[in-house]
């Protein structure tokens, strides 16, 4: 029975339709998984009377022949950045770390009413401000991936979904949600070695997700196989009337876009991406070596140019640090969370968010309330906001000429918690070089494990970013990229069989 | 007639814009699905949205939408086919997001004007830069606890159209004049109870001086004054303040104040120094908002008639001076009033009567035209009766106080109360006759030239006969029969 952890989504699917086995059983192996592994950190809270609960409930679904949710009795690992009825809720801060929403999102409702079963929420950079995983409030999270020059040291599972990507990598849960602002599901994924997606800006809805910035917060999906984040994807996404940022198109069942079949597909290799420094040669050589095996798939790569790339990334922190100010500024001890007294309302407030807040948070903070003063929003916050439109158009450009485009999704593989990089906030920040241009552009892109390192044998992802709603091209895509690198989707059981 | 302070240093002009708050009137708030009623337990109207709690989003309420564009017409503007809300950062305990969600740089409604009527007849045209819309805040409660604060949500998140005049405004009068202006606008239209005293419209006065012809001076804000008589006041008190400081060698600072109006002084609040610095962006969470021709056009034809329009049908059709006019369309209610008085009778007469003894009635009685005891069909069928001659005017004052205290037809009343004119030659001529009789020694002086004794055989006749002789028949008889 053990073995149930090792199976993807689509195949529990299938035990579960043959009723191999029940949702219960599938449900108590993670459970049991989650014990062994809670040195990973993963979990910041975990539900299992809930989940066998709702196991149960979906097994008399199934027992009574009712009408079946897509993710029909499927554990899943919540980003504790969802707000989930009844279940507290933190997003990783000490601010909100007594807090229980009365709702729920739409996201995991979604994922609810499609039968899936949650079993706790999965650890994350406070308020998802982090490449590392090194900012929650509950401490890091540890990838359960081993560098084989130095199997002891403890490597970050990248961030800011790290629990989510360290659970789904190790078996604690059959998939996961993410949450990607400017690669936070990405480069976790690609350091994990499983697949990360974050959809087109306007697919998901945010109701009910704490909010980093708004304009580039992004619902997506963690899992170990490209067929179980198209059936994750289109269980969880949808137009929602709370979010007037939610687009209403229909969902397209993104498991017929898995054809296996890409020829005369045009894969865009944009030479912006490939700088002299800042890209580890092991990256390059697998994103190398993937063009050409796509190319024998019957691909064409077509080098492309998106000149603006350099300005993304301070872009990006400009745009992202100037909404967090705003979208914080509600976490201030007067209706919910934590509560400093002090002897007037200013010093309250003081008192409040500076015990609540984590260092990297209050530092995003305090930069993003600086470019929004008169004088810096001009000079500042305007111009990010004509870089991000001409970041938007160079990509439309490039979608003239190519369907998808082929990337790395981080400059290197995961490194160690306590290397220097860590200690510099700058240098953390230059881990999302290859995924903020397209959270930007709000373009689907997704991470796919398509090799190990040849220097330290840990998991390296590309990214393939598609056009704005056409996640079916991506997917097409990975899938076929995940068939020929042959990389391993089984989880990584660090407790053991 | 333009208003002038006299200095030792020559006429100083004052120049004012005002910046009007109107609370929408809608169903539901802004952003959220919760009720905008008024009243209400202190935090039953308030939804997660409204109290900010984390991953709460705004979504838009398109009837508040429609009441700023029904508004925007009624003052004669533009209406924006894409307008931008923008958050508005600052911290206080009643806004529970650190942000208000308003409309910056790009408003729903922009550059439009009202006319305004002075007492003088002349009308002057004051501009209006924008209508916005905006969240309103919540509110603190300082006296429920020795220490505490407590706080009400219940108007947070509540929509405003913040409505921004342009600095055309020259005089005390003017200002008032305009808020009635607006007041009467937005209540024609019903998107706004225009209830100063209940905070449903607020108004922050800007005044500056300056001397005729010179560039404008620097301002003053004055913040929040609560009522049509206050703004006039307190433009007036900090208009004064400023030239008497100019005049001393001080300066203006661009600063806002409080309209005390127990003492009727305004005083520093916050000065520019320690202005707060809003940190306006545009709001992440709302797309554009974009409006259709169809909808503008729908909410176009479904525009009530409005003052202005009202004013010149009722001096067209029914041959009212101006300023009666004026005086009926000042209120919707009593305008609709009248029209219903009006309506097949001498309009004229029944608007002396609405604006004389019926206002001063229903001000004695501390009631409203819409809980007037007289209705508008038995105004207009009392005016009948005189006309038709069946009471005098002087009859006329009776039966309308009767009308007013027991609420019934004029009909009943004059019948009831034997109140109907003597028109009858004979009769008359039968009490003119008794008078005279009673009275040789007045007649033998009238006679012999006193003729302003006339007066005095008018008012005994009259009383003779219960006031109910018609006037101009008593009079020529008398005439007659005096003179013999």
């Amino acid at each position: 029975m053990t073995d149930l952890v090792e199976l993807t989504v689509a195949e529990a699917l299938d035990g579960l339709n043959k009723k191999e086995f029940t949702s219960v059983e599938l449900t108590q192996a993670h459970l049991d998984e989650m014990a062994k592994a809670r040195e990973l950190n993963a979990y910041v809270i975990e539900t299992p009377e809930l989940a066998l609960e709702r196991a149960k409930a979906s097994d008399e679904r199934r027992q009574r022949g009712e009408k079946l949710g897509k993710m029909e009795g499927i554990p899943v690992g919540m980003k504790d950045l969802y707000c989930t009825k009844g279940v507290r809720t933190t997003a990783c801060s000490h601010i909100l770390d007594n807090f229980v929403p009365p709702y729920e999102s739409t996201v995991s409702l979604n994922l609810q009413n499609n039968g899936s079963v949650m079993l706790g929420k999965t650890n994350m950079d406070e308020f998802a401000m982090g490449t590392a995983n090194l900012t929650s409030y509950f401490g890091a999270v540890r990838n359960p991936h081993k560098d084989k020059n130095n199997p002891d040291k403890f490597l970050i599972p990248g961030g800011s979904s790290g629990g989510s990507a360290a659970a789904v990598s190790a078996g604690l849960c059959m998939c996961a949600t993410g949450s990607d602002t400017g690669g936070s599901i990405r480069t976790p994924a690609s350091f994990c070695g499983i697949v990360g997606m974050k959809p087109t800006y306007g697919r998901c809805s945010r109701y009910g997700m704490i909010a980093f910035a708004s304009s580039l917060d992004q619902a997506g999906t963690m899992t170990r196989t490209v067929h179980d984040t198209a059936i994750m994807l289109e269980s969880m996404a949808g137009y929602d009337p709370k979010d007037s940022t939610v687009v209403n198109i229909p969902v397209p069942n993104y498991e017929k876009a898995l054809t296996g079949d890409i020829r005369g597909l045009k894969i865009g290799i944009p030479r912006e991406y490939n700088p002299d420094k800042g890209l580890n040669s092991d990256v390059r050589h697998v994103w190398e070596k993937t063009a050409e095996k796509l190319k024998a798939a019957g691909a064409e790569i077509v080098e492309i140019s998106l000149p603006s790339t350099k300005y993304a990334l301070p872009t990006y922190y400009l745009i992202a640090p100037a909404e967090a100010s705003s979208n914080l500024a509600r976490y201030d001890g007067v209706k919910y969370g934590l509560r400093v007294d002090g002897k007037s309302l200013d010093e309250m407030y003081t008192n409040t968010r500076t015990a609540g807040f984590g260092k990297e948070v209050k530092r995003r903070i305090m930069i993003g309330t600086c470019i929004l003063l008169e004088g810096y929003y001009e000079t500042c916050y305007l111009k990010a906001q004509k870089v991000r439109r001409l970041l938007c158009q160079e990509f439309a450009e490039a979608y003239k000429k190519v369907d998808v485009i082929l990337a790395p999704a981080a400059p290197e593989t995961a490194f160690g918690k306590d290397d220097d990089s860590t200690k510099d906030p700058l240098k953390m920040q230059l881990y999302d070089i290859f995924t903020v241009p397209s959270s930007l552009a709000g373009l689907p892109a997704l991470s796919v494990p398509a090799g190990f390192s040849d220097i330290n044998g840990l998991p390296i992802g590309l990214q393939v970013i598609g056009n704005t709603f056409n996640e079916e091209t991506v997917l097409r895509v990975a899938g076929v990229i995940e068939s020929v690198s042959g990389m391993p989707y089984r989880p990584l059981r660090i407790g053991g069989k | 007639m333009s208003y002038i302070i006299k200095g030792e240093t020559g006429d100083w002009e004052i120049v004012v814009g005002l910046e009007v708050h109107c609370e929408v009137i809608s169903k539901a708030k802004l952003f959220s699905g919760a009720s905008a009623t008024f009243g209400g337990e202190a935090n039953t109207q308030v939804s997660f949205v409204d109290a900010g709690f984390p991953g709460m989003l705004p979504v838009i309420n398109h009837e508040c939408v429609e009441q700023a564009i029904k508004t925007g017409f009624g003052l004669n503007a533009t209406i924006n086919k894409k307008s931008i809300f923008a958050r508005k950062n600052y911290y206080y305990a009643d806004l529970p997001n650190g942000y208000q969600i308003s409309q910056s740089d790009h408003p729903i409604v922009s550059d439009g004007y009202i006319d305004v009527d002075l007492e003088n007849g002349e009308t002057r045209r004051i501009g209006i830069e924008r209508l916005h819309l905006e969240q309103d805040a919540g509110k603190l409660m300082h006296d429920q606890h020795p220490s505490k604060s407590f706080v009400d949500l219940n108007r947070a998140g509540v929509a405003l159209m913040e409505i921004v005049s342009r600095p055309d405004i020259r005089s005390p009068e003017e200002a008032g004049a305009y808020l009635r202006k607006l007041r009467s606008i937005v209540r024609y239209i019903g998107s706004c109870d225009g209830n100063m005293d209940e905070g449903s419209m607020r108004c922050d006065a800007n005044v500056s001086v300056r001397h005729p012809g010179e560039p404008f001076g620097t301002r003053a804000e004055i913040k929040n004054v609560n009522s049509i008589r206050f703004v006039m006041q307190a433009i007036e008190y900090e208009a004064k303040r400023q030239v008497e400081l100019l005049e001393e060698g001080g300066k203006v600072v661009q600063e806002t104040r409080k309209f005390d109006s127990t003492t009727g002084v305004t005083k520093t609040m916050r000065s520019k120094e320690t202005a707060v610095d809003y940190r306006y962006f545009y709001d992440p969470d709302l797309i554009p908002l974009r409006l259709t021709d169809e909808l503008i056009e729908r909410l176009h034809k479904e525009m009530p008639e409005l003052p202005d329009a009202m004013k010149k049908r009722f001096i067209e059709n029914y041959g009212l001076t101006a300023y009666d006019a004026d005086q009926l369309i000042m209120e919707k209610d009593i305008a609709t009033y009248f029209e219903k008085a009006a309506k097949g009778h001498d309009a004229k007469k029944v608007a002396n009567y609405i604006m004389g003894d019926l206002f001063g009635a229903l001000n004695k009685l501390g009631k409203s035209i819409n809980e007037s005891p007289v209705s508008p069909e038995n105004l207009g069928r009392m005016v009948d009766l005189i006309n038709d001659g069946t009471i005098s005017s002087r009859i006329a004052k009776d039966v309308f106080q009767f009308m007013i205290d027991e609420g019934k037809t004029p009909d009943e009343i004059v019948n009831e109360k034997g109140l109907k004119q003597v028109s009858d030659t004979s009769a008359i001529e039968k009490i003119i006759d008794e008078v005279i009789a009673n009275n040789p020694d007045k007649v033998a002086e009238f006679r012999s030239g006193k003729d302003k004794l006339l007066g005095w055989f008018v008012g005994q006749t009259m009383k003779a006969s219960q006031g109910k002789a018609n006037p101009a028949m008593l009079n020529e008889l008398l005439r007659k029969k005096l003179v013999g």
